[in-house]
């Protein structure tokens, strides 16, 4: 009978946690670390260029392709983009963040806090799509362009080489723009949290000892928060460097990290250079995962 | 927590634009979608638009394809939410109530597959079943989706057992009820609210999911990679706008909902001792 | 099986080790049949691990628990015919009082109506009528904790575990507590186990008291015994204040180096010079300290010898003006030899 069972279990606590942990754990084990691995002792293997088959020997020759030439350009080329979008969302998220932070009413707040976070609840590919919308030759924003009598400056700049391309939708403009709208609601939230922490009575303190109000934000604010802009810009940075679906949709075919393993993995059939390639954002992250659990981030789940 | 009351500092005009101006940049692009669902032209995304109609909700209802893939994506989301609920539960128990080693890794291994670019663990996964020979189906995509969405329901659990004053369950083993009557009428009314929340969180991230399902699939087309398929290759255009704010909607509200029940029941627990 | 000589807890050596640490250590002890026994001690002396073991929300490392006989340690806790009511009072905040005090008989399945009159009873009780529909939530500290006792008590448990059941209430509503809960006691004539940390407390509502002390019993004994003849010093600072008296100090006093003590109460604290009876014992010195406390007055008096001894006295004609002038005065203390108690160590 069912108490009988749960007389035996309450007496084995080991047993019990063998049961519950189990599935789980080796799910993840299996399927996902299993995988992960995997993919590492492929990234050890190569590509025999001939036969098109993957020879199943320890070598760094994979990694090595790494630096070559084209694939360091698709390197730079992301961690550039990265970089600029990074910069640009910290300055756009950072007055919103200090607004609804600091000057915002306790119920404005809330409010302001969900209309940030709706975009998160939104489907990313459709927000990606809504670009593609509005980006379009004909679309909103050329109208808008127009009417402001900017096609002259549009045009110069699609010309120039590294960031031009033959439209808006197929350039690395028109990508630097949707990667900066797609993550902003990811650099917000952490400036926002660090502001929120950096208690009133310093910048009284701080104007009370004399400092005018762009001192007290240059001297006291900026380095508090400073934190929440570094946590959000990894999450640019790490995201923008991983994406393959926003170049594919947007760019043209100057590839990003993201799009050179889609390829390379697909019909090209080279999979130790694909898995080589993202051992590098893999990296990244758990680098960054580890300092945060540091930090204590998971102690708060 | 200080909040500047109406008699603090005012925030300058300069401020007030810029934070403004990023608000409207986060939500304007996703107004637009819903505005373009109404224009009658069929090839391009002109502006303005030339009329106003509701014809593409009929003629996206036609579409046999597009009823194909939402019940794909459905039944992927159903599944992969029950695999995600049993397994989360399972886990949040666990580290909830014993002490063993490597209990803190046990959260950072749940959340590497959401943490982790989905490229990586798309590659991954694909690598993985493609060297064991195994057909891409439905069971395969529903597999590489439970990976993501446990870490969800187990975070919801977890949280709400921690809140839970832990002399409840030996309060009803006192009175007489043994394991499994004391989760049926002490545990699971507890957490009920919590596995709500977290299976509907599940259920939107799997419905949503673009990148890890593109690589577990094999010639299954769930709703987001139609639309994929539509950004780059596009053919349907107005039709698209109508399966983007459909799908927008479909992810919205469930995690909308969570939200609000988590709020929800938060607020009560101040309540008790 | 049972008759009154069995005792209603019986541990035999009863050892809980956590690592290296021992919670417990090698405890034994008898709590009879229809007593009301106080567990006291400081925080972590192991009081409520004994607690936690009888109820069965813990196992002993070593020895054996018997319940009326019976060796209840492999017995999951809702195998025990025992009840407890916890610290937090542990609530169920989805039910309402009604259903949560009836929470034991539910899953006995006894029928609805069985239920709640009985229900209604124990509301009588523990005075709190009517109360069935409200929510915890609405309720103040001491009304949950008279739920708590309502919940445990409608089982008819034979032995009522409480673990610190007072510590969260104000004054006044302790000391209310206290009265009730021993006349609560006396009326439904069940075995009580108390855990406390306040020796006023304990010895306010106990027959008999067990001290704890770093996981091994002191002492066991009534109220009186324990304040009256503490075995140990420990005992006796535990309980009560207590003044020890030592080495040179104590042989000036009473010509031996055997350290002893005496209770404040039990000190005359007398004029510079007082003519003093040959059965006291007795000393010189300073008053340095005066607390007045309304009923009574605290002195702190610094021997001529070394030391300080505290002494306590009633008010019955003394006004706080005249105590405070005794402030730095001279003063005689004697007290009666046979009041003093020798201790080890």
């Amino acid at each position: 009978m069912l108490q009988r069972i749960s007389t035996y279990l309450y007496l084995r606590p080991q047993l019990v946690l063998g049961l519950l942990l189990g599935p789980p754990l080796l799910y993840m084990l299996v399927v996902y670390l299993g995988s992960l691995f995997n993919l590492l002792v492929y990234s050890f293997y190569y590509l025999e260029e001939f036969t098109g088959l993957i020879v199943r020997e320890f070598t760094l020759r994979t990694y090595a392709q790494i630096f070559e030439p084209a694939n360091r350009d698709i390197f730079l080329r992301t961690a550039g983009m990265a970089t600029a979008v990074t910069i640009v969302d910290a300055l756009i998220a950072f007055p919103l963040a200090y607004y609804i932070a600091k000057f915002a009413s306790a119920r404005l707040k809330t409010w302001l806090i969900i209309a940030v976070t709706i975009p998160l609840w939104s489907s990313y590919l459709v927000r990606v799509y809504a670009w593609k919308l509005i980006l379009a030759q004909e679309g909103i924003l050329s109208w808008f362009i127009n009417l402001l009598r900017l096609d002259g400056v549009l045009n110069w700049l699609l010309s120039i080489e590294a960031i031009g391309g033959s439209s808006l939708a197929l350039s690395p403009i028109g990508l630097f723009i949707v990667f900066a709208y797609i993550w902003l609601p990811y650099m917000i939230i952490p400036i926002q949290t660090a502001l929120e922490r950096v208690p009133g009575s310093l910048v009284e303190a701080a104007s009370d000892l004399g400092a005018k109000p762009l001192q007290t934000f240059r001297t006291v604010i900026l380095p508090l928060a400073f934190p929440g802009v570094v946590a959000g810009s990894i999450f640019t940075f790490s995201l923008t460097l991983g994406d393959f679906i926003v170049p594919l949709s947007l760019g043209n075919s100057k590839f990003f990290i993201g799009q050179a393993v889609y390829s390379y993995q697909g019909t090209a059939g080279n999979i130790p250079l694909a898995a080589a390639m993202t051992m590098g954002p893999v990296l990244i992250m758990i680098v960054y995962l580890l300092i945060a659990r540091r930090l204590g981030a998971f102690d708060a789940l | 927590m200080p909040s500047k009351s109406s008699s603090g500092p005012k925030a300058s005009l300069g401020l007030k634009l810029a934070a403004l101006g990023g608000l409207l940049f986060l939500h304007v692009p996703i107004w637009i979608i819903f505005l373009y669902t109404l224009t009658p032209d069929e090839t391009t995304f002109t502006f303005p638009l030339p009329g106003f109609t509701l014809k593409w909700f009929g003629v996206a209802m036609q579409r046999a394809d597009l009823w194909r893939a939402l019940t794909l994506s459905l039944q992927v989301a159903a599944v992969a939410t029950v695999a995600a609920l049993i397994l989360g539960t399972l886990a949040a128990a666990a580290v909830y109530r014993s002490r063993f080693f490597g209990r803190e890794a046990i959260s950072f291994l749940l959340v590497l597959p959401i943490a982790l670019p989905g490229i990586v663990s798309g590659i991954a996964l694909r690598t993985a079943i493609g060297g064991f020979d195994i057909p891409f189906s439905f069971w395969t995509i529903v597999i590489g989706h439970a990976t993501f969405c446990v870490v969800v329901v187990y975070n919801n659990v977890l949280a709400r057992f921690r809140r839970m004053q832990g002399s409840q369950i030996e309060a009803s083993m006192d009175l007489g009820a043994n394991a499994f009557q004391t989760f049926r009428y002490v545990v699971f009314p507890n957490v009920a609210t919590a596995l709500l929340a977290g299976g509907m969180l599940a259920f939107a991230l799997s419905f949503d999911e673009v990148i890890v399902t593109t690589f577990t699939a094999g010639q299954q087309t769930t709703l987001p990679i139609w639309i994929f398929s539509q950004l780059t290759r596009p053919r349907d255009r107005p039709v698209t706008n109508v399966v983007a704010m459909f799908v927008m909607l479909i992810t919205f509200i469930p995690i909308f909902l969570a939200q609000r029940l988590s709020a929800q029941s938060s607020d009560t627990e101040g309540e008790t001792k | 099986m049972t008759d009154s000589s069995t005792p209603a807890i019986k541990f035999d050596q009863v050892s809980r080790h956590f690592g290296e640490v021992k919670a417990v250590d090698q405890a034994d002890l008898e709590i009879r049949d229809g007593e009301f026994f106080s567990m006291l001690g400081p925080s972590g002396s192991g009081k409520t691990t004994c607690l936690r073991m009888i109820a069965g929300f813990d196992r002993p490392t070593y020895g054996q628990i018997y319940l009326y006989g019976q060796n209840v340690s492999d017995l999951p806790p809702y195998e025990r015919n025992v009840n407890t009511v916890f610290q937090d009072y542990a609530l169920f905040p989805h039910m309402n009082v009604g259903d949560n005090i009836a929470y034991g008989l539910m899953i006995k399945k006894v029928p609805k109506t069985e239920r709640m009159r009985r229900v209604e009873e124990m509301l009588e009780l523990v005075k709190l009528p009517g109360y069935a529909g409200r929510k915890p939530s609405q309720l103040s500290g001491g009304q949950r904790q008279r739920v708590a006792l309502a919940r445990a008590l409608i089982n008819h448990p034979r032995v009522l575990l409480l673990d610190e059941p007072l510590g969260a209430l104000d004054l006044k509503l302790r000391q209310q507590m206290q009265v009730e809960l021993k006349s609560i006691q006396q009326r439904v004539g069940i075995t009580f186990i108390f855990v406390t940390h306040d020796q006023e407390e304990a010895l306010t509502m106990s027959d008999r008291i067990a001290l704890f002390n770093q996981g091994r019993i002191e002492q066991i004994g009534s109220p009186s015994e324990i304040y009256e003849h503490p075995a140990s010093a420990f005992v006796a600072g535990f309980v009560g204040t207590s003044n020890l008296v030592r080495g040179e100090v104590a042989k000036r006093i009473t010509g031996s180096e055997v350290t002893f003590s005496i209770r404040p109460e039990k000190i005359h604290l007398g004029s510079a010079n007082e003519l003093v009876l040959a059965d006291s014992y007795v000393t010189d010195g300073n008053v340095r300290d005066v607390v007045y406390l309304g009923l009574y007055t605290r002195y702190l008096v610094e021997l001529d010898g070394g030391g300080d001894l505290v002494v306590v006295e009633q008010n019955l004609k003394t006004t706080s003006m005249d105590v405070l002038k005794i402030k730095g005065q001279r003063v005689r203390l004697h007290w009666k030899k046979e009041h003093i108690r020798e201790v080890g160590g």
